[in-house]
């Protein structure tokens, strides 16, 4: 089985503002996006990523207008490769205190406010410390990312956190359950230590494809 | 388990334990541009192109710039589109935060340059002249996404700091401290603060005027006007001022590379991205 050479990447368009960077990103990697609410294009993509800022009630409200919510879950139960960035990332967890509605409630945990005592939002360039060998290196291993966000993963299944980042205090900044992956910062944004985890999550879903061709 | 054998639980506190507590300060070089072109272009290093918004963007980025801004600083209605077409080609080819400023007047402009690869706006006399631009764009494409610029000079009384419009010339009618207070109370995500006293002086930043303001709001306050010296850059991002430093003619002109600034601020105890 060969490696399926240019993976087709379905960015969904919730209305998330500047979708140019992520997608470059994307084909900087060598694959190929493709911007969409079609829900026949995101059954038909090799793999989704959820970018997004912006508010979760929003950003849930439209993917519920765009019959979008139940797709996610299907697509992701069945084990396509999905990347969630920044909201796209929280919005794969449960309850969400902005707007206090649900997300997509793929991954255990919540959504909170970061906590008083710093400056919200956190808008810069912060560490991620990997806690175990995964995407972001070996255990201990450290980059620096972009991050601009409000909000953090509270309560995750430790088994799923394979970054942490300290703003005031210590969040989730990397998760990956199977090929579910969330990144909090923006990797589209965070230069070569970024786009070097858009490679790693596409190489994933190269090798997913390879697995499907494979196994049909 | 984790692959290193730890219980993922103690190894998710291992490695919060392991972080330090330090806010990285963020060092932001401007490039002025009209009509396509950069008018301060860097002299020190061989660009093949050093008046070319993109090459120099490049350029920054390698030296571990941590954002860029571009300044439109006509914004005559050609020149708008050229900048778009500017932003479309940095923003294909680089991948670090940009922000755009110069004659953004509604959430149209805005929207026409986030969507053209800008990852924040800059408004200024617009935001003065009609405040509701800033909640409406927040709104619309997020706090994050907006940047209020404050062009503030100490009254002559030295009574507090008055805001500015027209390059220093024409008084708002608005004292500084109070407008930056409203602007992040209305959503603004970020204050670009330029001291028109120290603008062009090479004298440093004002610290007054940044400590009173980072008092006022509880956003990232990012200093401008006055660097003439890496010293400058250290005395503004200590505690209680600025989080951010942006700096045009020290970087284009001979004198100091952003890799170097970066490593001064690090020797002087100010938390910063270095290479790694």
């Amino acid at each position: 089985m060969t490696p399926n050479a240019e993976p087709v990447i379905a960015v969904v368009d919730h209305g998330a503002g500047n979708l140019r960077s992520i997608t470059r990103a994307i084909q900087a990697a060598g694959a190929r996006p493709v911007i969409t609410t079609d829900p026949a294009a995101i059954v038909a993509a090799d793999g989704i990523i959820l970018p997004g800022v912006g508010a979760a009630c929003a950003a849930m409200n439209r993917l519920d207008d765009l019959a979008l919510t139940d797709l996610l879950r299907e697509r992701v139960a069945a084990g396509v490769p999905f990347l969630g960035v920044c909201l796209g990332m929280q919005l794969l967890f449960g309850h969400q205190e902005e707007g206090d509605t649900n997300g997509l409630g793929v991954l255990r945990g919540r959504v909170r406010m970061l906590r008083p005592g710093v400056k919200i939002p956190q808008i810069g360039w912060n560490t991620v410390r990997a806690t175990g060998d995964g995407p972001l290196g070996a255990a201990g291993s450290e980059g620096d990312f972009y991050f601009v966000h409000s909000f953090v993963v509270d309560d995750a299944d430790p088994a799923d956190i394979a970054g942490v980042t300290r703003y005031g205090e210590v969040f989730p900044s990397v998760v990956t359950h199977g090929a579910v992956w969330g990144m909090q910062f923006h990797p589209e944004k965070s230069s070569d230590a970024g786009l070097k985890l858009v490679n790693a999550w596409v190489d994933l879903v190269r090798n997913t494809e390879a697995g499907k061709a494979g196994a049909a | 388990m984790s692959p290193t054998g730890m219980d993922p639980a103690a190894a998710v506190r291992t490695a919060g334990d392991a972080l330090g507590d330090a806010i990285y300060r963020r060092v932001i070089p401007c490039l002025d541009v009209t009509d396509g072109r950069v008018v301060k272009g860097i002299e020190f290093v061989d660009l093949r192109d050093a008046g070319d918004p993109v090459e120099l963007a490049a350029f920054y980025n390698a030296e571990g710039a941590d954002e860029l801004v571009f300044l439109d600083i006509t914004a005559s209605s050609d020149s708008r589109k050229t900048m778009l077409d500017v932003i479309e080609r940095t923003s294909d080819q680089l991948f670090i935060p940009l922000t755009v400023g110069g004659g953004v007047r509604a959430t149209k402009d805005m929207h026409e340059l986030l969507r053209a690869g800008a990852d924040k706006v800059s408004i200024n006399t617009a935001a003065i002249a009609e405040p509701s631009l800033i909640d409406a764009g927040a709104d619309l494409f997020g706090k994050q996404c907006i940047v209020v610029a404050i062009d503030a000079r100490r009254e002559p009384d030295g009574s507090g700091w008055g805001v500015y419009t027209h390059g220093g010339r024409r008084p708002a009618g608005l004292d500084a401290v109070a407008w930056a207070a409203e602007a992040a109370k209305r959503g603004a995500g970020e204050i670009l603060l330029t001291s028109m006293d120290r603008d062009g002086t090479r004298d440093g930043y004002d610290l007054a005027l940044l400590e009173e303001i980072s008092r006022a709001c509880d956003v990232p306050v990012i200093a401008s006007g006055g660097a003439g010296n890496l010293d400058h850059l250290v005395e503004a991002l200590a505690p209680g001022r600025a989080d951010a430093v942006l700096a045009a003619s020290i970087f284009h002109f001979r004198e100091y590379r952003v890799n170097e600034a970066k490593r001064h601020l690090a020797a002087n105890g100010i938390p910063v991205r270095l290479p790694r």
